[in-house]
Parts: structure tokens; C-alpha cells; sequence
């Protein structure tokens, strides 16, 4: 009788893996990449690499790149493509080093300009694709030459510095720790527990409120397996930081980020939308969505997105150059594509970008760890990017026929 | 097989899923004949001329295909070509960017080693271009032609590839009167050189001007072939429509109510050429009843549609007054809002988001309705609402999270439907609901119309079946040109009095 009950059980639990596993196979895989990519770094720099040390700094580098990752996602969602990026990152973290060290401004200020600037630049790309119908590879194209250029202009050149340490603090300070015990931040550790109280919180409301609507639920412990399993994930990465300094002031950024923008995606009108407009432009506009809105609403919203990742990157310099900024829109293009996006629209998660951006990095960080070539470096890093547009191509495929 | 017979296509059936195109269709052509190829939409004239085209290549239908009493298999639309066969579609072929010579010798360049003897392709090409009559610079770029001068350069690339069997789709829809004569003049030209041609028109006082034989298809088989002095054009729409209706249509009695919408004096000009599209046009909707709008393809049914959801059109004027307020929609948010729903025809293209699941289909067009504020979407009831649809429909899909694109053509339908549905519209409009898909889900979609007529939705049936139009409207009005050349009753309609509307003759 037990036994009955129990492969009864193991069934189920088995179609419920198989089930999650084809519906978000572009996901795990990637993970699995992710994953392997730190195992075999693991070898190759002998332990190095996975120390919580390099590991903490792996995601502080990872920050700028996520962020315009996140952004960039939504644009490639919606059809389009910014190539500007980069660009304009550069030209805003050049202005909010003049505004502070030229002009005095206190950082609260500065950020916040910054956070306009980038929302104006945002319009203003957004107008040109959406209301005049230039393809957004030529308007960004443009504005990636156009914000070079502008970038050179206001700096004249020359590295504008240092950043107050206010400012700095935002990419190149942790939690501040209360009671310093060595190798252990425990505030980082308090917002760790935290976080996965309302994980289970959160996922246990949810599960109430399909109860009441009559749907169906994962069988009691299954939610309670999947909830566990999250929470070492997250306990995990978090013992990673807890014990090297905390939890990077940045990282607690992309997290934020993350956690609002993947709400946006899949929980609000104007997220359904932007999946609409570029799964299907014509079958989007009959439906009543203003296509040219929601169009020049994502540009906004990138351009503001691009401005936060201007000002991580100027926090982690310290100063401004001319230099700051540039290619990094293939990186966040090459994220976004990594974890998952379609580049013909309509398909793509935040989370996904986040592990294509954190893909990208860690063979910047494991490579240089190793002091391979930079030749070899750009090399892999193509071929990377080449092996995972093939793989979305054979999925959509495979989905067609 | 005669001396005379140049093409002869014998016991052709083609099947699509769930569809059979053509069954057992034969048609005989002879040398130096213009023959014309005649029936409603979806007879199956294109699909036949797919088949002696190459277009579906051998092994994808059965039965013969003989040219010149030798027996042919095409693999492509190469080989078809060789054959001395040569289609020129409704749409026109040609690169728009590239001179007449280039496109007349696209595929087949004059070269040596890969290199263009430019020198020698102009020469041939004026030669060709005198052949259509045709006075023209080879190295005229095809945008700046007219469509009736595009339609000719289409006809002389075919005959510098030495076609002995031209095929023309509906060449005619879209020239002018003038462009019309010139064509018709050109074919019999080339009848006179021995070329024989296959003419496909809806416009029957063509057919009966030039065709010496007319093939009459219906529901994918051949019904007669005759010599078009022993017809008249009676005879031939009857031939043309002749089924009886069955019982597909399960409509009740209906008692009309109240207008619901008018539409007066509305007149639109093309967005692209500018012309008038859509001439002074004039109607009202009931309630508790189902208005049928009839007409050919190109009479501007879809572009009416279109033109008062908001998407088409410029230089609109007229007005439309729903339950005695005038709208002014400018949008399809402003139309849906205001009460009126477009299930659009190509529910591939217009439609749906296929690679979006059911679920988020069906609420796509009514978020606001189970969104907070407008704003946050309240996913157990986009959940509930989708269900609603999918078990109220019979929706077969594993769950709704499946892909749209992965069912089948009636469920898509559906989908759409429901979409439309859960926009709770006053008047729903239907551009040919039932296109493409098996008898079982039309006649659940019947089934679906009629409920809502029952339930006070006024609903406009546009449609090219015939049978369609008769079975399920109360009111037809019929389109020719752009205007509304008619309306009729459907107790005094027949399938013959709407044909002779819809043609204009």
C-alpha cells in the first residue's frame, strides 16, 4: 500500500520536473553553462576562482553590465535595440563627475539629475523610433557616435575626479557590519534571512490565494522542496558575501532592480504589452495598444536604467574618462541574448539577462584570473555569443515545427 | 490527347490537413487558347495552378500533369518553367528597386563566368518589351511604373523564357479601364503567335470577351468545361455556386430590433496610392441580427472594417453613431472602448501573439478589466477569465499555457474569438471568421454567433463563402468597387443575385 503511494508520488514529482524543465529549458541550460563555467575555472585557477573573495567581486563587476542587461532586455522584448548604451552610460557618469567635482553638487543631487538626464536622452531616442518610425538600430547607432562625442566634449579629454566618497560608496562599499565580527557581516546575514522569510512568505500567500480561486497547487511538499531548494540558492550566494565583506552596495542595486523590473515584465499591463508589441506588432496595435506610447515609455525607462548603470560604473572608477562605457551595449546585448532573449521580439526574462550578464563576466574574470591573452579573451567571448544565438535559433525552431 | 492539346492535367488532388483542395480536378488546354478558369474563393483555382507551376512539387498531390503529350513531374518552379509553363501572380513578382531589364532576367542572366553582358540583355529586353507593345526604357526602375505597366513587364518576362503555357491570376484587379484593354489586346496577340493562356478572373464579362473555353471549379473539383459560346452568364454563376445549403447553418427565427449603429456617407482614400478606396458608403445595424457584408476580393470589405477600427485609411469622412453617439475613433482603443470588436481576417498575422500562450492571448485586448488601477494585473483572474473562455468555447488545448501558435486553425479561431469576447462588445465584426478551417469548428463557430445574437450582440458577418453569407445572415449587403452595390434580404437572396451584385454585371 505504501509503496504504491510512494511511486505514486515519485511520478508525479518526476512530470513536475520534466514539465518545468521543457517550459523553461533555455533557462536551465544557461544555468547549467553558468555552472560549468565555474566548475572548469575552478581547475584552471586553482581554487581561485570560487574563493568567496573573487566570487563577491564577480558580481561587483557584474553590476554595471546587469543592469544595462535588464534594460536591454525590455528593448529587445519589444522588437527593437539600443546600441547606445555604452555611449550614453559614458556620457552621463562624465556629467555626473562635472556636475560633482566642477559644480559642487551633493551626491543626492547629482544622482538624481543624472537619473533626469538619462530620462531625457531616453525620450529622445524613444521619439525618433516610435513617432518618426526610424529603426532603433539607426537611432541608437547614432546615438552611440552622437554621446562618444559628447562624452569627449564635456570632459575635454580629461579624467574628471575623484568622486566624493559618498558617492563612491555606492559600488565600492558593503553593508556596514554592527557588532565587526571577522568574517561575518551581520547585517548582510540579517537581510539574507530576511529575504528568504519573504520568499516564503510570498510563495505561501500566493499558494493560499489559488487555493481560494479553485486552482490547482503543488502537492504540500513539493512547494515546500521548491521553497527549501530556493532558499539554499540564496543562502548559498549570500554565505559568499556574508563572509568575505557583505553585501555589496551595488549588488543590493541590481537585486532591487531585478526584483522591480521582473514585476514590471510579468505583472503589470504596461510589461504584457511590451511582450505583445513584439511577439506580434499588428496583432499588438488591433488590440487597442498604443504601440508609439509603450514604444517611447521602454526607451524612458532604458534610458533611466542606463543612467543607474552610469553611475555604478563611475562609483567603481572613482572618476570619469572618456573611455567609460564603450561596448559595453554588445555586453548587455550579448547578456540579454545569453539568458535567454529573442532578438525578433517578444521573448526574453529579467532573470535570464541577469545569468547572461553574470555568463559574460565571469569569463572576463576567470580568463583574466587565468592571464589568458586578451586576444583569446575577445575570441572565446565571440564564439560564446555566436554558440548561444545558435542554440535560441534551433529552440525556435524546434518550437515551429 | 488531341494534336492540339498543348496541357493536360488529369485525376489532380492535393490535400492539406484537414482540408481537401482539390479532388480529382482535371483540366485540358489546348494550343493557342485562352482558357479561362472560373469559381467562388476557394474552389481551388489557385491551388491547381500551385500544382502546374511547381510551387507544390511532385509527390505532394496525385495525378498526372502532361505538356506537349510528354508526362511531367515538376520539383520546382524551376523545371516548371523549362516545361514552357509561366504563372504571374495576383501580387506582382517583380524586385520594385531593380530596372525592367534586370528583372526580366533575374534567374536567368545573359552571362559568361558570372559576369552580365549588359550590352546584350538590353537589346533583348527592348526586343521583348516591343513584343507586349510596350514602348519602354529597359532601364526604367519597376516603382516607377503603374501597376497595369508592371502587370505587362511581368507578361514579357515570362515570354523571354520562352513560355508556352501563361498563367495570369486575376491580372486585372487592379487596372484601370484603359490598362484592362491594353492587357486583353496583348493576350490575344500572343493567342495569335500560339501561346495559350490561362486566365483566372471574378470579373465574368472578361472571361466571356476573351476566353474561348471556360473551366468551372466548385469545392475543389472540377464541375464542367465548355466552350463559352454555349454559355450564358446566368448559366455560368449557377455552375459556379450551384450547392445546395445543408444544414451547417442551425440559424433560429430572428426578430430584428433597434438600430444599434449607423454608418453614414463614409468615404475613405488609400493610405498608400491616395485614391478613393472606399466611396459613400451607408449602414445600419440591428440588433438581434446578423448583417452579412458580400462581395470579391478587392471590393474594400476589409478596408471598410479596418477604416472604422481606426487602422487604415486617410482623409476619412462620414460618421458613425453608436446607440445615438457619435464616435470619433482614431484607434482600435478608441473603438474597443467604445463598444466594437474586429476579429480580423489572417488570424496568423492579425490575430494572434503565436509565440504568446493562450491564457495571455485571450486577455490581451481587455487587461483593464482584471488589472488593479490599470496598472498590476491580477493574475488569478486573468487566470479564471481565461478558463471562462477555453471550457465556454471548447477550446481543445492542453492547458492555457500552450503556445497559440501550437493549435490547430479552428482553435486559434477561438482564441481570437474569445479575445474579442471578453471585450464584452456591443457590435462584433467578423472578416471571414471561418477561413481555413475544418467543417467541425466552423460549425461550432455558427453555433458561437448565433448564441450571441440570442444575447443582444449585433454581429457583421463578412464573408466570400456564399453559402456562409446565405446561411447565417438576415441582411446582406453587397460590395463592387468600393460602394455598396446592393442589399438584400436573405428570404429573397440568392447566391446568383449576389454574384451579379458583386461582380458589377
Amino acid at each position: 500500500m505504501q509503496t504504491v503511494e510512494q511511486s505514486g508520488r515519485l511520478h508525479l514529482l518526476r512530470a513536475i520536473i520534466l514539465d518545468s524543465i521543457r517550459k523553461n529549458l533555455k533557462q536551465y541550460t544557461m544555468l547549467a553553462a553558468l555552472l560549468s563555467i565555474w566548475i572548469i575555472f575552478s581547475f584552471t585557477t586553482e581554487g581561485i576562482f570560487l574563493k568567496p573573495r573573487n566570487l563577491s567581486n564577480l558580481f561587483l563587476q557584474t553590476a554595471t553590465i546587469a543592469t544595462l542587461a535588464i534594460g536591454m532586455t525590455l528593448i529587445i522584448v519589444t522588437g527593437h535595440i539600443n546600441l547606445g548604451v555604452g555611449s550614453v552610460a559614458g556620457f552621463l557618469g562624465a556629467m555626473a563627475a562635472i556636475m560633482q567635482v566642477s559644480w559642487g553638487f551633493s551626491t543626492p543631487l547629482t544622482i538624481g539629475i543624472t537619473l533626469i538626464l538619462g530620462a531625457l536622452i531616453g525620450a529622445w531616442e524613444g521619439f525618433w523610433v516610435s513617432y518618426q518610425r526610424i529603426p532603433a538600430f539607426i537611432v541608437t547607432l547614432a546615438g552611440m557616435l552622437a554621446f562618444r562625442g559628447a562624452t569627449i566634449g564635456v570632459t575635454g579629454g580629461k579624467t574628471i575626479g575623484p568622486m566624493q566618497d559618498s558617492f563612491k560608496s555606492l559600488s565600492q562599499s558593503y553593508l556596514p557590519s554592527i557588532f565587526k565580527i571577522p568574517h561575518f557581516n551581520d547585517t548582510s546575514f540579517l537581510f539574507i534571512i530576511v529575504a528568504i522569510f519573504l520568499l516564503v512568505l510570498v510563495d505561501f500567500k500566493k499558494r493560499k490565494t489559488r487555493l481560494k480561486y479553485g486552482f490547482t497547487v503543488l502537492p504540500m511538499e513539493m512547494q515546500i522542496l521548491k521553497v527549501l531548494l530556493l532558499s539554499v540558492v540564496i543562502g548559498l550566494t549570500g554565505f559568499i558575501m556574508i563572509t568575505h565583506r557583505g553585501i555589496p552596495i551595488a549588488v543590493l542595486i541590481v537585486l532591487s532592480l531585478t526584483v522591480i523590473i521582473t514585476f514590471v515584465a510579468e505583472n503589470t499591463v504596461f510589461g504584457r504589452h511590451l511582450y505583445a508589441i513584439g511577439g506580434n506588432r499588428d496583432a499588438a496595435k488591433l488590440s487597442g495598444i498604443n504601440i508609439e506610447l509603450k514604444t517611447l515609455l521602454v526607451f524612458v525607462l532604458m534610458g533611466v536604467i542606463t543612467a543607474v548603470a552610469g553611475i555604478i560604473f563611475l562609483a567603481r572608477q572613482g572618476a570619469a574618462d572618456t573611455s567609460a562605457g564603450n561596448l559595453f551595449e554588445l555586453d548587455a546585448i550579448a547578456a540579454a541574448v545569453i539568458g535567454g532573449t529573442s532578438l525578433s521580439g517578444g521573448v526574453g526574462t529579467i532573470p535570464g539577462a541577469i545569468i547572461g550578464a553574470l555568463v559574460m563576466e565571469s569569463l572576463n574574470n576567470g580568463m583574466s584570473l587565468m592571464n589568458m591573452e586578451i586576444t583569446y579573451q575577445y575570441i572565446i567571448k565571440g564564439l560564446i555569443l555566436l554558440l548561444a544565438v545558435w542554440m535560441d535559433f534551433l529552440t525556435r525552431k524546434k518550437n515551429e515545427s | 490527347m488531341s494534336q492540339n492539346t498543348i496541357l493536360a492535367m488529369r485525376s489532380i488532388t492535393k490535400e492539406f490537413p484537414g482540408v481537401k483542395a482539390l479532388d480529382s480536378v482535371s483540366l485540358e488546354v489546348r494550343t493557342g487558347e485562352i482558357h479561362a478558369l472560373v469559381g467562388e474563393n476557394g474552389a481551388g483555382k489557385s491551388t491547381l495552378m500551385k500544382v502546374l507551376s511547381g510551387v507544390y512539387p511532385t509527390g505532394t498531390y496525385h495525378g498526372d500533369i502532361e505538356i506537349d503529350n510528354r508526362h511531367q513531374q515538376f520539383h520546382s518552379i524551376k523545371e516548371s518553367e523549362q516545361a514552357g509553363v509561366a504563372i504571374i501572380y495576383q501580387e506582382l513578382a517583380l524586385v520594385k528597386q531593380m530596372t525592367i531589364c534586370e528583372n526580366i532576367f533575374l534567374g536567368s542572366e545573359i552571362a559568361t563566368s558570372g559576369i552580365i553582358h549588359w550590352d546584350r540583355a538590353l537589346k533583348a529586353t527592348k526586343k521583348i518589351l516591343e513584343e507586349v507593345g510596350l514602348d519602354l526604357d529597359p532601364l526604367t526602375r519597376i516603382i516607377n511604373l503603374g501597376v497595369g505597366h508592371q502587370q505587362l513587364v511581368e507578361i514579357a518576362k515570362a515570354l523571354s523564357k520562352k513560355a508556352k503555357i501563361l498563367i495570369l491570376d486575376e491580372p486585372t484587379a487592379a487596372l484601370t479601364i484603359e490598362e484592362t484593354e491594353l492587357l486583353m489586346a496583348i493576350i490575344r496577340k500572343l493567342k495569335e503567335r500560339g501561346v495559350s493562356c490561362i486566365y483566372i478572373s471574378h470579373r465574368l464579362n472578361e472571361v466571356f470577351a476573351l476566353a474561348d473555353r471556360i473551366t468551372v471549379l466548385r469545392d475543389g473539383k472540377t464541375i464542367c468545361t465548355r466552350e463559352t459560346k454555349e454559355l450564358t452568364q446566368k448559366q455560368l454563376i449557377a455552375h459556379m455556386v450551384g450547392r445546395e445549403l445543408n444544414q451547417l447553418f442551425p440559424k433560429g427565427h430572428r426578430t430584428p430590433g433597434e438600430v444599434v449603429m449607423h454608418i453614414d456617407h463614409w468615404s475613405v482614400f488609400d493610405e498608400e496610392s491616395g485614391d478613393i478606396a472606399l466611396r459613400d458608403i451607408s449602414l445600419e445595424i440591428r440588433k438581434g441580427e446578423v448583417l452579412g457584408i458580400a462581395g470579391l476580393v478587392g471590393a474594400g470589405r476589409s478596408e471598410l472594417l479596418l477604416s472604422l477600427f481606426g487602422v487604415w485609411g486617410k482623409r476619412i469622412s462620414g460618421e458613425i453613431r453608436l446607440q445615438g453617439k457619435r464616435l470619433s475613433i482614431k484607434n482600435p482603443h478608441d473603438a474597443i472602448k467604445a463598444g466594437i470588436s474586429l476579429v480580423t481576417e489572417d488570424r496568423k498575422r492579425f490575430g494572434l501573439i503565436l509565440g504568446m500562450d493562450v491564457e495571455k492571448n485571450i486577455t490581451l485586448a481587455s487587461l483593464e478589466k482584471i488589472a488593479y488601477n490599470n496598472v498590476i494585473i491580477n493574475q488569478n483572474e486573468e487566470v479564471k477569465a481565461s478558463r471562462h473562455y477555453v471550457s465556454e468555447l471548447a477550446i481543445k488545448t492542453p492547458s492555457i499555457e500552450q503556445l497559440a501558435g501550437n493549435l490547430s486553425g479552428g482553435n486559434q479561431q477561438k482564441v481570437v474569438l474569445s479575445k474579442w469576447l471578453m471585450t464584452e462588445p456591443k457590435v462584433l465584426i467578423l472578416d471571414e471568421p471561418t477561413r481555413g478551417i475544418d467543417i467541425g469548428a466552423k460549425s461550432e463557430i455558427y453555433t458561437i454567433i448565433n448564441s450571441l445574437v440570442e444575447k443582444g450582440v449585433c454581429v457583421v458577418l463578412v464573408s466570400s463563402e456564399l453559402p456562409e453569407i446565405l446561411g447565417m445572415c438576415d441582411r446582406v449587403v453587397v460590395m463592387h468597387e468600393g460602394r455598396i452595390s446592393g442589399e438584400l434580404a436573405t428570404t429573397d437572396a440568392t447566391q446568383e443575385k449576389i454574384m451579379h451584385l458583386a461582380t458589377g454585371s
